[in-house]
């Protein structure tokens, strides 16, 4: 245990060296001024349009929320391949693993240590961005979208699995090819997402199995569509008048099975960690 | 408790069709300072990963401190410098030694006294607030040295310890391998700077294709003496009664050189030329140097790594 925190101080240690954190702060910040720039025009402006509707202004804010929170899934999604993905590659390749793993450390502490402080670090990027436009959103508008701490802990949950997925492929692959799997992956769960939806929408069960397939391969889409499912008020949501909106939702099977999968890959990875040579 | 600190048995390691380390069998003893020696190529990095459990051997079996290779508990009373020491360059010295002390589980007031007194032995004190980015070559292989030595280990492994130092940076790690050795830490030095090794070696393994081919003493002073005559008449009779009272005489540039069994044996030859009229103009005898040892045992069909 002693070995994991010395090993996540470590790493915290080194994403605050290294200004991961202050890129994240300074790049956060801005997006939620900008977020809360456009969200003061277009609430100013629905607002005050007598053509449009109470329902559809409701509608129009929400929209626009989400979008908000679609890009924060993406820039999470992003946020926890590029700040995993040379974190073991990078110390193989350098020579700085030797020393390390000659120390009277388990070779999984390393893992794990690594894993949960990009884990963090992510969680604290999400609640910064997440929880700023929704303060924004609150104070401008009054509006706050329902579910938002199962929603957040879904979006959360996508950008675990492909974090997991990065520091498990460190263990074996070089950093370039590494990031090209775990970005290949969440380009084949956005893709089999969207054949599901459209699927669903026609009534086409083929697509729609291969949709749930590639979910089951990467599920970090399946998580933002169930956060999407839970923070968009119950109409917009049953009459599927966003893009967001979801014409299928993942179950809640998809969940343990999310749950399930970021602990295999990790296990996988702190079983090939072991048997590498360094 | 074993005199033995690392005992090998036909290790071997093997990357896909690769043959990195053959058949490796040797045994190093408590305090002393081992040195291990072969060309570039000949797998003596590989075999000091598998001793350290950074590499897994293919077969055979070793015990390091009379433990399996790779046991956790063993490794905290081991110290390794890897060739071309390299760590996160955002830290400062006393950064780096401050978390290798942590992961050795050492008492925060134990620890912060040996970082001040090891920056000091390995001459960093001043640079220590500086990062790791801004030090030489040789600072980094000198902090490394200093990370090495945290746990007050049992056994070092040195990884070509000297490379990218001066001389200055030489002669600290050599005396640094004399206060080991006084202490009665083993060193298990992997070199190819043959001077390096005769300074600071106890003994020599020769490590050839993986497989360790001589084991010498060089503490106790080794086997043989190398003379080398100058005499007159350089006659076949006289090289024949040479040969019969040492080994087979090489002729070169006028002198011939001889290996003798024991030191003893010099004046009996010169007593044997002089007795045989011969002019006898000059008469060395030494040790053979290591460089000559070790171009002997590796052959003359090594080329250059």
């Amino acid at each position: 245990m002693n070995g994991i925190l010395t090993i996540a101080r470590l790493t915290l240690y080194e994403a605050r060296q290294r200004r991961i954190l202050l890129a994240m702060l300074l790049g956060g910040t801005t997006f939620v001024i900008l977020f809360g720039i456009g969200f003061y025009y277009i609430h100013r402006d629905v607002s005050h349009n007598d053509r449009v509707s109470f329902l559809e202004q409701k509608a129009l804010i929400n929209f626009f929320i989400m979008a908000g929170l679609y890009a924060i899934n993406f820039m999470s999604i992003m946020t926890a391949v590029l700040m995993s993905i040379d974190t073991l590659s990078g110390e193989i390749s350098s020579g700085v693993m030797q020393t390390l793993a000659a120390k009277p450390i388990h070779r999984s502490s390393i893992v794990i240590g690594k894993w949960l402080a990009h884990a963090l670090v992510l969680a604290g990027y999400l609640m910064l961005l997440s929880g700023g436009i929704l303060v924004v959103a609150r104070v401008l508008s009054g509006i706050t979208p329902p579910n938002v701490p199962t929603g957040i802990f879904f979006i959360y949950l996508g950008g675990i699995v492909v974090l997991t997925l990065s520091v498990a492929g460190g263990t074996r692959l070089s950093t370039i090819a590494n990031g090209v799997v775990a970005f290949g992956l969440f380009g084949l769960a956005f893709v089999g997402g969207w054949i599901e939806q459209i699927g669903a929408m026609t009534g086409n069960t083929v697509t729609r199995q291969i949709g749930t397939i590639v979910s089951l391969f990467m599920p970090s889409d399946s998580m933002w569509r169930l956060a999407a499912w839970y923070m968009q008020p119950s109409i917009s949501r049953d009459l599927q008048m966003t893009p967001f909106s979801s014409a299928s939702v993942p179950s809640g099977m998809m969940v343990i099975w999310t749950f399930g999968y970021v602990a295999v890959t990790l296990v996988l990875g702190l079983w090939l960690f072991r048997r590498r040579g360094l | 408790m074993s005199d033995r600190v690392i005992e090998t048995r036909g290790l071997r390691k093997q990357f896909g069709r690769k043959l990195a380390v053959a058949d490796l069998s040797l045994s190093v003893g408590r305090g002393e300072v081992f040195g291990f020696l072969g060309p570039n190529g000949a797998g003596k990095t590989t075999s000091l990963k598998m001793l350290l459990g950074l590499v897994q051997p293919t077969a055979g079996r070793a015990t390091v401190l009379g433990a399996p290779l790779g046991n956790r508990s063993i490794r905290a009373k081991l110290g390794f410098l890897p060739e071309h020491f390299r760590f996160h360059d955002w830290l400062t010295g006393r950064e780096l030694l401050r978390f290798h002390g942590e992961l050795l589980e050492i008492p925060r007031t134990i620890l912060n006294e040996r970082i001040d007194r090891l920056l000091a032995r390995v001459d960093l004190l001043d640079a220590a607030p500086r990062k790791l980015r801004e030090y030489s070559k040789g600072m980094l292989q000198r902090i490394g040295l200093a990370q090495a030595l945290l746990n007050d280990p049992e056994v070092v492994f040195l990884d070509e310890p000297t490379s990218g130092l001066d001389p200055l940076g030489r002669l600290l790690v050599r005396d640094i391998i004399r206060d080991l050795k006084a202490r009665g830490t083993a060193v298990f030095l992997n070199s190819h700077l043959l001077g390096e090794v005769e300074a600071t070696c106890d003994r020599v393994v020769f490590v050839k294709q993986g497989r360790a081919i001589r084991d010498l003493a060089l503490a106790t002073g080794g086997e043989d003496f190398e003379a080398e005559l100058r005499f007159t008449p350089m006659s076949p009779e006289l090289l024949e009664g040479l040969s019969r009272l040492a080994g087979p005489p090489a002729v070169h540039d006028g002198a011939v050189r001889l290996r003798v069994k024991n030191e003893e044996s010099i004046p009996e030859i010169a007593r044997w030329l002089v007795e045989q009229g011969a002019h006898l103009y000059r008469l060395d005898s030494r040790r053979p140097s290591l460089e000559s040892t070790f171009l002997e045992v590796m052959g003359q069909d090594q080329r250059p790594g």
